[in-house]
Parts: C-alpha cells; structure tokens; sequence
C-alpha cells in the first residue's frame, strides 16, 4: 500500500456513541420510525445502515427496512474509472412516500451521495430523503450536505478516512491514512 | 476490475476470470430488469451501432434492449435498407461507422471473421454478434449465466450439446467457452451434422443421444439449420425427430435436476417436442432473459474504464 496510518480520530467507543447518536437524532427528526426505511451505500454504509437499525429498533421497540444500494452504474465517471466490484442493489420496501434515510460512511466530494439520490430515486418517489454519516471530511464538489453527522474531520485531499469496521477489519475505528511518499505500488 | 479483451469477437477474447466478471455484473443488471423503472444513466451520451447483415429477432433486439436500458443511443443498420444493397463494402461501411464516431459496434454477417475486418477498421469495441457458422460468442455467454443461475455452478457440468453442430455458431461459442469454466462439453449428432473432425472440438463426440441422456446436467438442442444445409441432411425430419429430438420420453431420461436449453428460434417437433419447450424443465425463457442483461454487462464492461473511454 501506499499509505500509512496518520491518526486514529475514532475508536469503537467514539463511534459506538456516534452511532447511538445519530439513531436518536434520525428518530427525532422523523418524530418516530414509522414511515423511514434505510438504505446503505455499498459497502460500509451498508453495515452502518444494519447498525443503526439495530438501535433504531432497541430504541423504539420497531424494526426499521434497511436495503443496500450499489452505485456503481450512477457514477459520473464510468468513462474513466470502473467500480472495483459491482454488487447487487437490494432495496426490499417501496420507496414511494417513504422517507429514505442514505447511510454512508464517510462524507467527501458529495458525488457518491449525488449518485445515490438518483439511484433511490428510480425505485420511486421518496416523500423526503435524509443522509446520515459517519464521517464528513469536507472538500464538497457538489452542493449536498449531511443530516446526520457522527464527527467532522478536517483534512487535506491528500489525506483519506478509513473506516474500519470489526465485520471487515477485525476492529471499530476511523483512522486518517497519509500517503508514505513511496508512491502507489 | 476489468475486461483484458478490448473486443470479444470469440471466446478465444476471454480469459476465465473475465467470464467470471461478466457473469457477476450481469447479475447486479438482472436487478435493474426486474424494476419498474428498467433504465441506467451509464452509458449516457455513447453511440452504440446494431450492424446486422443477417436476419435476427432475439439478438437484434436483446442487444437493442440492453443499449436503452443503459442510456446508450442505439442505432439500428438492416441490410437490406442500406448502402449494401447498392453494392458498398463491409469496410467502406465501417469506416463510414468510424466517421460518425461511434462507441461500439455490435455485428452480425454470414462471414466468419467478419468481426476481425471491422476491427482493423474501427478503434471502438467489436462485439461479435454471430459471424457465419464461426462464433456467437455473447449466447455462450448468456448461456453460461443460465445454466449458473439454475444450476449453481458451472464447474463439473456435463453439457451435452445436440444436433446440428457442423453449422452452429452457438456450439462454435459453447464448446470453449465450457472448457474454460471447468464444465465438460459432450457434441451428439447425427455424422452427417457433425463438423469434419470433431475430435479435434474438444468435447465428447457420441452419436447416440439416449445412452448419453442420463449422465447429462444440461440438455442444449441445436436448431436443425436448413438454410445452412447444402442438402437435407437426413431422411426426413420425424425420423431426426425420432432419433435426436428432445420429446417426454427422453425428458425423463435426464437426472432430475437437469435443464433443456435451447437458443431459439426453434423448429418445434424436429430437435424439440412442443410439450418439452414449454414444460417447466425448460429453462429456453431464461436463456432470453439472461440475455439483456448479459449483453448490458458486456456493454459496460468493454465501455468503461479508461483505456476504451478516449477511443477515437
């Protein structure tokens, strides 16, 4: 790899509270459960969206619809860049008249988000569409921003956010990784 | 990831590991289909050209499908209304194609190697869409998929493959494209419909559809293509009938968890009963269906990514 891990802005407590946070600000927001459906983008926020339906659950003695979506056919730069991998959209409930909460990981260019929006869209016509994430670390391309934020990090564009996850990574934490000057191997 | 073809023109184009990839996408594009707004912004703003010298219902229109679906601009060349009929040759047509600047061509003739003419012309992908009785390369393609959708699997499958080998393009495909995912092709034909040496096809030769039948996993009848033909084959097409068409008696011959497949259009009571290519056993739809989003996964695919994206 070329990159070395700079800081850690985040351990499992931090984002154990973050997320137990934003559950109850998404539920405060939406004056309860009823009529809200998650939907995570591949493949982080998809784990993040089953985590805060798992305390929106806890919290209000409801469960939640959680689906994942893949974005990869939505990107503005098909042209230049494929997706890593393609995964399969499930979104299990109907859109139509819901309010659709987008789970991600990290906030950055906005583009993802912007993809997202319309990729939710085709399944129907939202009654509203919120955006919750763990990280926003600045640098907007687009004129989107978060509902539901976990923490903000400033960084440099030279900088990325890793969120570790323990189903992924053996760990809970948000790490800032720095390019080590040797270069992409 | 990506496609190491720049075209898939035969199945010689692609590795293992590149059917693995379309396989897979072409799933996540199986989703897209079953919504109800069926329709990607992907390939927005590409031009991608149906040049089709040979007649063709299901292909013409699968690949058609799959280029809306995408948000591509298809555009549809019938021979027999164009510049052809006056004469112009394959290569002044792909070169009046290049000109128009367009992404992707998908062609049809009754040549083998037509595929490779255009590509020494063209910069775009070619996609082989049936050149004579050479390859079709995306039905074996969809064919895979099918038999990986109701199967599970692909490796250790026996497919026997029966018929009219000697003038199918859909074998030509199937054979290898077989091999190179771990399945055992198996050519059954009468000697008179098979190639010259099909020995050298690498698939099991028989002559002798029903000691065949029980070992099978897939049952895949070849149409019987009397155009192609230079003479009747065989006697008549109820002794073909009797001796190598799929009918409900040797249906149950199969294990019970074998499929019939079959790539259209059939001849119904010659290389199939009309009661087998509707009953449930047949998974002929399937291969349809899997079609438009095998050919959407090959589009992008070969579309995206840089290396193809600045082609001129």
């Amino acid at each position: 790899m070329g990159y070395r891990e700079k800081a850690e802005v985040m351990d499992a407590e931090a984002m154990d509270r973050a997320l137990t946070r934003i559950a109850h600000e998404i539920l405060e927001a939406n004056k309860g459960a009823s009529g809200i459906a998650l939907a995570g983008i591949m493949t982080r926020g998809v784990d993040m969206a089953g985590r805060l339906a798992e305390r929106i659950g806890r919290i209000e003695g409801t469960t939640v619809p959680v689906g994942s979506l893949d974005i990869s056919f939505y990107r503005d730069d098909v042209a230049t860049r494929l997706s890593p991998e393609v995964h399969t959209t499930d979104i299990p409930y109907e859109v139509e008249d819901r309010t659709i909460v987008l789970v991600d990981d990290v906030l950055y260019t906005g583009r993802t988000i912007r993809a997202a929006m319309d990729a939710i869209m085709d399944y129907g016509r939202p009654a509203a569409v919120q955006l919750a994430v763990l990280v926003d670390r600045g640098h907007r391309e687009l004129p989107i921003r978060a509902d539901f934020v976990g923490k903000n990090v400033p960084t440099a564009r030279r900088e990325r956010v890793k969120v570790l996850l323990a189903e992924h990574d053996g760990r809970d934490a948000v790490v800032i990784l720095e390019d080590d000057g040797r270069g992409v191997e | 990831m990506t496609l190491s073809a720049k075209h898939i023109m035969t199945m010689d184009d692609l590795t293992p590991e590149d059917i693995t990839l379309i396989l897979d996408t072409a799933e996540s594009f199986a989703e897209v289909n079953q919504r109800r707004i069926k329709k990607l912004p992907t390939l927005r703003g590409r031009t991608i050209v149906n040049l089709f010298f040979e007649p063709s219902t299901r292909t013409r229109m699968s690949f058609e499908i799959a280029s809306k679906r995408l948000s591509a601009d298809g555009v549809n060349f019938t021979a027999s209304s164009s510049a052809t009929v006056k004469g112009e040759t394959l290569r002044d047509t792909a070169k009046t194609l290049a000109a128009m600047a367009c992404d992707m061509v998908i062609v049809r003739h009754k040549y083998a190697g037509a595929p490779q003419m255009l590509a020494e012309v063209m910069d775009c992908p070619i996609v082989n869409g049936g050149d004579g009785v050479h390859q079709h390369p995306t039905q074996a393609l969809l064919d895979l998929y099918t038999m990986r959708q109701s199967l599970g699997k692909l490796e250790g499958l026996r497919v026997g493959i029966v018929g009219d080998v000697c003038h199918s393009r859909v074998a030509g495909s199937l054979v290898p494209a077989l091999n190179k995912v771990g399945a055992t092709p198996i050519i059954i034909g009468p000697p008179t419909l098979m190639p010259a040496r099909p020995d050298i096809l690498g698939a099991e030769v028989s002559y002798d559809l029903d000691e065949v039948l029980p070992t099978l996993d897939v049952a895949y009848l070849l149409r019987v293509q009397f155009e192609r033909a230079e003479r009747m084959p065989f006697p008549s097409n109820r002794e073909y009938a009797m001796l190598y068409g799929m009918n409900p008696t040797r249906l149950a011959k199969l294990p019970s968890h074998a499929v019939v497949m079959h790539p259209g259009p059939m001849n119904r009571g010659v290389e199939i009963s009309a009661d087998v290519a509707d009953s449930p056993r047949s998974v002929i739809l399937d291969q349809v269906e899997s079609g438009v989003a095998v050919r959407m996964a090959v589009m992008y695919l070969l579309l995206g990514g840089a290396d193809s994206g600045a082609a001129a």
